[in-house]
């Protein structure tokens, strides 16, 4: 058979997102960040919103985030995506917007900036991507590094006493009444990306239907950083990341009543 | 011709937000300038105009809102005083580096650190040469009456949009909270998102439609050659607006054989300290510079020419002082006076400096 044939329209059975731009990815081979982009892709473009929805990428290794999804974006400063999108999400309530952050971005520097979104329950999807490091500035210690792990400023492994514990952040999201949706994905094995496209897919239909905050956590990897091959990294995610940071739904429904909030009695 | 009202400047400046039609306000409390926000929220702009009001959860939060909304080509406004600010200084730098037209209200009190809820004029450092990283400028109006804190909101909004770059009104507490009577604006209606859309939709991120190609708000440019080009294009933009928009008053010049310069505040003083010094017999006159940036240069310079010595006054530890001597040169003194920490110099100590340090006590 000739290529020509093998590739002819009724034998396709899968295709590049048509969002997903032709620019080459800077992502190391084996990251995360790109499978988790071609999966954003794909969910715009099934539910047609591309019209309409504004990303917010971080400062962290998705940063170029925008070179690669073909909507409009907005670049952040560090940590504040979720102040940015909550700025254009309450002026135009009839855009999907959602932000894109690294654990560096979202449980350290731009703490305050998560809870306050997610617990004002601002209708935006959180995509967050957890490699336990700090990619983009060369391997340092993360809020979710775990106990033990080396890092290029935990050289010895992250001592709790020296270092504090790793951060459960999408935990003590789930417990905030602003959002709808919590869940923790992955993307190392085929089944898991297609877990987690459904799992970006209900986010974003919860931003449709103005439920609250959607929050989708990645457990991801850094074989670069993490100093593995990308096999390793994936194995070393499923053996000390899972059991740690648990792949499953924290959260699903739509942001609390606040009938049962206590309000004040006359 | 507007409604006439006696108001404190602080609700004036939400009543003119109200009234331009302007579409959102984020801000967090902080004396002297709180009642910004109160004002706002007592109005419930939501069910007259639309107007989006959000009590944020830091300065930094309400500042990094303002870049989300103004880069989807909204008209939004925070407000704050000092320690804000300083808070602020990571996003005001965003904000001109993905050149972002949006309003910043300080309402100054004294510092450093914590320092006092009194009034002082001591940012101006901050607000005219940067404040936060990079080489940037903020369009910089000064207020010296509740009048002029109604009439720069709007034209704050314009000279940001122009230029597409945050504009600043640089007041303090004792404009802030001072009740005078005022000429309210008339209303202009938000934009409707059509509207929006033909003005700024060239740049602005609100959903990439008909196939245009995709918008991107951002500062990042990690090509040294493309950046170095991004910084030439804010700096013609600057000496455009140095060229176009420098705003002063000077009262009393024609005549005068002595100057003081003074904004905002220090400006009304100084304004009954020419007429104190006037009835001495003294020919001074006062130069008040409304756009902090851009400016007056030029007519400083030219007084430099007519008169024998300048006295820059100021609530500050002496600032704008500097650009006052390099605008005039070396031919004639150019002194400061000023008081700090809070305190309010008095026009009987302004005369005093003036003949102490000029006209030789
Ligand atoms: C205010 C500020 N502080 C520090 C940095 C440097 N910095 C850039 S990315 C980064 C960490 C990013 O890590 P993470 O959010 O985990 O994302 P990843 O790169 O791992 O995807 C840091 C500290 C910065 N750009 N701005």
């Amino acid at each position: 058979m000739e290529l020509a044939e093998i590739i002819s329209p009724n034998n396709l059975i899968y295709k590049k997102p048509k969002l997903l731009t032709d620019k080459t990815m800077h992502y190391c081979p084996g990251c995360g960040h790109g499978v988790v982009h071609k999966l954003l892709a794909e969910v715009i473009e099934d539910l047609g919103i591309e019209d309409k929805t504004i990303g917010i990428s971080p400062v962290g290794c998705a940063v170029f985030a925008y070179n690669y999804i073909d909507i409009d974006w907005q670049e952040a400063a560090h940590g504040r995506a979720p102040a940015v999108a909550t700025g254009i999400a309450r002026t135009n309530p009839d855009k999907i917007v959602f932000t894109y952050q690294g654990d560096g971005d979202l449980a350290s520097i731009g703490t305050a900036e998560i809870m306050h979104a997610c617990n004002r329950g601002e209708n935006i999807v959180v995509i967050f991507v957890n490699n336990a490091i700090y990619g983009m500035t060369g391997g340092q210690m993360a809020p979710t590094t775990l106990l033990g792990q080396v890092t290029s400023t935990t050289p010895t492994g992250r001592d709790a006493s020296l270092n504090g514990y790793p951060l459960k952040i999408t935990e003590l999201i789930a417990q905030l009444p602003g959002t709808s949706y919590v869940t923790r994905q992955s993307v190392h094995t085929p089944a898991a990306i297609r877990k987690c496209r459904k799992a970006i897919s209900k986010a974003f239909q919860a931003a449709l239907d103005k439920k609250g905050t959607a929050f989708v956590e990645v457990v991801s990897t850094c074989n670069m950083n993490w100093k593995l091959d990308p096999v390793e990294a994936n194995i070393w995610m499923e053996s000390n990341m899972f059991p740690f940071y648990p792949p499953g739904d924290l959260k699903d429904g739509s942001k609390n009543d606040p009938a049962s909030y206590s309000p004040l009695k006359n | 011709m507007g409604e006439l009202k006696l108001m404190k400047g602080n609700e004036v400046i939400a009543e003119a937000a109200i009234r331009c039609g302007c579409d959102g306000y984020f801000g967090y409390p902080i004396t002297p300038q709180s009642e910004i926000m109160e004002t706002l929220m007592e109005r419930e702009p939501w069910n007259e105009t639309g107007m989006v009001v959000l009590q944020a959860e830091s300065e930094v939060a309400s500042v990094h809102m303002l870049y989300g909304a103004a880069g989807s080509g909204k008209k939004v406004m925070t407000s704050s005083s000092s320690p804000g600010i300083s808070l602020m200084a990571e996003g005001i730098s965003y904000l001109a580096g993905a050149e972002l037209p949006c309003l910043i209200v300080n309402v100054q009190r004294g510092g450093p650190g914590l320092g006092t809820i009194q009034p002082s004029q001591a940012d101006y450092w901050q607000s005219t040469k940067g404040g936060g990283h990079g080489d940037y400028r903020l369009i910089v109006l000064a207020p010296s009456s509740v009048q002029e804190m109604n009439d720069f909101v709007e034209l704050g909004f314009q000279l940001a949009f122009k230029y597409r770059n945050p504009a600043m009104i640089l007041t303090d507490g004792v404009i802030g909270q001072m009740m005078e009577k005022v000429v309210l604006s008339d209303y202009i209606p938000r934009l409707k998102d059509e509207e929006i859309e033909e003005k700024y939709g060239s740049w602005i991120t609100s959903g990439r439609k008909n196939s245009r190609s995709r918008h991107v708000i951002t500062s990042l440019e990690l090509d040294s050659g493309r950046m170095e080009l991004n910084n030439i294009r804010f700096q013609e933009k600057y000496a455009k607006m140095e060229e176009d928009e420098v705003l002063y008053e000077e009262i009393q010049c024609e005549d005068a054989e002595y100057l003081i310069v003074a904004f905002g505040s220090s400006a009304r003083i100084c304004q009954k300290a020419v007429d104190v010094a006037r009835a001495k017999g003294i020919k001074v006159g006062l130069l008040r510079p409304i756009t902090l940036f851009p400016f007056p240069k030029e007519p400083i310079a030219a007084l430099a020419k007519q008169v024998k010595g300048m006295l820059v006054v100021e609530m500050n530890a002496g600032q704008m002082v500097e650009d006052v001597q390099l605008a005039a040169g070396c031919s004639i003194p150019v002194k400061y006076y000023g008081r700090l920490g809070g305190i309010v110099p008095s026009p009987g100590e302004v005369v005093e400096a003036l003949e102490q340090k000029l006209i030789g006590g």
